[in-house]
């Protein structure tokens, strides 16, 4: 390589400690906290269940879902590399201490000035921070608040009532909601589907739950923040979302975590099913922390994310913009099942320092003419490793089906990887699926000649991300378009130096 | 006081010698060219004023308005008012010239503690300057240099130095790959931009850019040094001549 290129690597590579762009959400909030030891056992999953007053019937589900893990093997296939886990030092539950908040006024300051710090100010009037809401209602935000294992606040809840959308912490459905969570809860993710779900399903604590009834659009976006902040706590939530016949909506998540030396883990489940023409939009953006420039510490991110498009004409759209996490092993996927669904998978991961991402999606065409788009960006920079694994497969019944899967490798520097891993699994010679991978280096010349207009070289790098992330951007709401990109330029001023 | 002096200037490239005791010396409002055989050292000249990396000083000096400008980064030396318009233009997919051209606008205005102009008065200003090269608005919105052809690049370059308006433009063979009627619109370009309290370096091949842009002075550099300076007369007899003219 050349002495230029070399350079560039050093740019890239150098410390970035001294120049104070820190991981920004990894401060720890001193709050009292009702934190179970750690181990996991049958005494443990019933002691969770306890803790939430949950109906035996879903003491049952999860004791036969932990049986199930009992029994699997951890998987390897994935192209990351980690230490093995010590499932027994994980602690499973907690909670910040007290009675459950009822509304917002019960919420312990602290955790409410977690969320202002964050950026996320939970009270109703402020909507989310840095989000001037128009004339127009509708884009306003109602907001689910995870607190390590608990939903500590949804926002908004009594305009969502008139519409009639159910938006709640998943220990409330369980609750208030039983008919439609048993009739869904792992119908999609099944509880042995993988280890992770196996195991998330017999310790989730909390997550959002949302109904949107049919014929209705869903009035507001709606969003949960996860925010792990115990040491040494799993956080295991579980989303389930149900769009009825012809309802829309859209949801946002975002993950932020205090900066630990050691690895945590987050191992969450979410299921999103569609009925008959109804449309669900599922974005991400996530920011757990990474571990530090040597590797140390930074959340592993084993999450399984499955939509079904059990309708004729419906459609499940997911959006995902990954910037933190130490491992990140996750593929969000669409089971395309009735006629003229479509399933859509936008995804810009971004890794840095010794971080590892393996991550895409999985297209499941059942139906008659069903589509599939997909269109990955990834971006390594430092020593980091990137790739996407996709699979594409048509069902013979799939006549008519279609995909289309754009994979795009970002690289800068010489020390990073990027890797594609495509499968197709076509029993059907008519299918048509297309493919097209592209891979780029963000080169000395584009920077010199970002330099030589003024542009510093780390406003230059970030520039040249954001152009190359343009697909995918134009996919998420308009308000968190502008977070993502900000997102990643704060990302990218540690990576650049 | 001159606007770019050089003295003595010897500059290495990948540890050889390829620039070897330059000195030449611009007033504000003048317009020079510089011409010479190819691989005589002219882009050479003008990255190593923008500071490219790779290109070694080994001896001698770069003042621009008095200040030594070679311990400066690429970047501050184009916030104090240095452009250079590439030879070989480089692509940026997916950065519009638009945004490209808002960050480099902004830097500046950041450069001299001012604002950012809002987004209706850069783009009214872009659009402008992109009129007066005769180019479609349709061409901001495009990727930097993204499928331009080689015409349309060097325009390119002519459009960023009209929205930023430096003190001292270096022009590397901005001329080569235009047709006849996009080298008068781009002389008409410079023509618009000189003067001013400003500079150009005009690096050339040819006689035909210097009929529309007439230089106060025209040099020729060979193998690393200038070796002969005259009036935009020189030109002309390179054009009839040859460089063997000089070795006569
Ligand atoms: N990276 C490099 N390594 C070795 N030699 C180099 C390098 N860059 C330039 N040179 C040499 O330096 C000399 C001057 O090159 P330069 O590009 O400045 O010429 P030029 O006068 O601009 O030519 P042209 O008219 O063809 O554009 C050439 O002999 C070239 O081969
Ligand atoms: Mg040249």
């Amino acid at each position: 390589m050349s002495e230029q290129s070399n350079e560039l690597a050093d740019l890239v590579g150098q410390d970035h400690a001294a120049t104070g762009h820190e991981y920004a959400a990894g401060f720890v909030t001193e709050i009292e906290a009702d934190t179970l030891p750690p181990g996991l056992d049958e005494q443990v999953v019933r002691a969770i269940s306890a803790k939430k007053d949950e109906p035996s019937w879903m003491t049952q589900w999860r004791l036969d879902a932990l049986r199930r893990w009992q029994r699997m093997p951890t998987p390897r296939w994935a192209h990351v590399q980690f230490p093995d886990i010590d499932f027994q030092s994980i602690s499973y539950f907690s909670a910040p201490k007290g009675t459950a908040p009822t509304s917002l006024d019960e919420v312990d300051p602290e955790v409410l000035r977690t969320y202002e710090k964050l950026g996320i100010p939970l009270h109703e009037r402020a909507a989310l921070a840095g989000v001037e809401a128009p004339a127009d209602t509708t884009s306003n935000v109602a907001v689910d608040a995870i607190f390590d294992s608990v939903s500590v606040a949804t926002t908004f809840k009594e305009r969502l009532a008139e519409a009639g959308v159910i938006f709640c912490s998943m220990s409330e459905a369980i609750r208030e909601h039983p008919d439609l969570v048993r009739k869904y809860l792992g119908s999609v993710v099944p509880k042995p589907d993988n280890f992770y779900a196996a195991l998330n399903s017999a310790v989730f604590s909390d997550g959002s739950f949302v109904y949107v009834p049919k014929n209705t659009r869903c009035p507001m976006e709606l969003s949960t923040i996860f925010r792990i902040n115990e040491k040494n706590t799993g956080q295991f939530e579980r989303t389930l979302i149900i769009a009825d016949e012809g309802a829309y909506v859209s949801y946002l998540e975002g993950c932020t975590a205090p900066m630990r030396d050691d690895n945590q883990l987050h191992a969450a489940v979410v299921e999103l099913v569609a009925l008959t023409d109804a449309e669900i939009k599922y974005s991400t953006v996530q920011n757990w922390y990474p571990g530090d420039d040597e590797g140390n510490g930074g959340i592993y991110n084993f999450v399984t994310k499955r939509g079904a498009c059990l309708g004729d004409r419906s459609k499940i759209s997911w959006t995902q913009v990954e910037t933190g996490s130490a491992i990140t092993w996750k593929y969000p996927s669409v089971i395309l099942r009735g006629a003229d669904s479509v399933g859509e998978f936008y995804s810009v991961a971004l890794t840095r320092n010794l971080q590892q991402a393996d991550t895409g999606t999985k297209m499941t065409h059942i139906g008659p003419r069903t589509k599939s788009t997909i269109v990955s960006k990834g971006i390594s920079a430092g020593r980091s490793q990137n790739s996407y694994r996709g699979r594409v497969r048509m069902n013979p019944g799939a006549k008519g089906a279609r995909n289309y899967t754009q994979c795009d490798s970002l690289l800068i520097g010489d020390s990073c990887g990027a890797h594609t891993f495509p499968y197709i699994e076509s029993k059907l010679p008519t299918a048509v699926i297309e493919h097209e991978a592209t891979t780029s280096r963000v080169s000395e010349e584009q920077l010199f000649l970002c330099q030589q207009r003024g542009i510093d070289p780390e406003k230059a790098v970030a520039m040249i991300v954001n152009g190359f992330c343009r697909d995918v951007f134009r996919t998420l709401p308009m308000e968190f378009a502008v977070e993502a990109a900000k997102l990643l330029e704060v990302s990218l001023e540690g990576a650049v130096g | 006081m001159s606007l770019l002096h050089i003295e003595n200037l010897h500059v290495d490239v990948a540890g050889q010698p390829i620039l070897t005791g330059i000195d030449l010396t611009v007033a504000a409002g003048e317009v020079h060219a510089v011409m010479g055989p190819n691989g005589s050292g002219k882009s050479t000249l003008a990255n190593v004023l923008a500071g490219r990396p790779g290109y070694d000083i080994t001896e001698g000096s770069v003042t621009v308005d008095g200040e030594d400008i070679t311990p400066l980064s690429p970047e501050e030396r184009s916030l104090r008012g240095l452009f250079l318009a590439f030879q070989y233009p480089i692509e940026i997919p997916g950065v519009s010239n638009m945004e490209f051209l808002k960050a480099a606008v902004d830097a500046h205005a950041a450069g001299r503690g001012e604002d950012p102009p809002s987004a209706v008065d850069f783009v009214k200003r872009a659009r402008a300057c992109a009129a007066r090269l005769e180019l479609n608005p349709d061409f901001l919105k495009r990727g930097v240099n993204d499928g331009f052809s080689g015409g349309e690049k060097k325009r390119n370059e002519i459009l960023q130095m009209l929205v930023l308006e430096p003190r001292l433009a270096v022009l590397d063979e901005t001329d080569s790959g235009l047709d006849i009627d996009a080298l008068q619109v781009v002389a008409n370009g410079i023509n618009a931009f000189r003067g001013n309290g400003n500079a150009v370096v005009l690096v050339t091949h040819y006689q035909r850019l210097l009929n529309y842009v007439v230089p106060e002075r025209v040099h020729v550099l060979a193998d690393g040094r200038i070796v002969h300076s005259g009036d935009s007369s020189v030109a002309l007899q390179l054009e009839e001549r040859g460089y063997g003219w000089l070795d006569g």
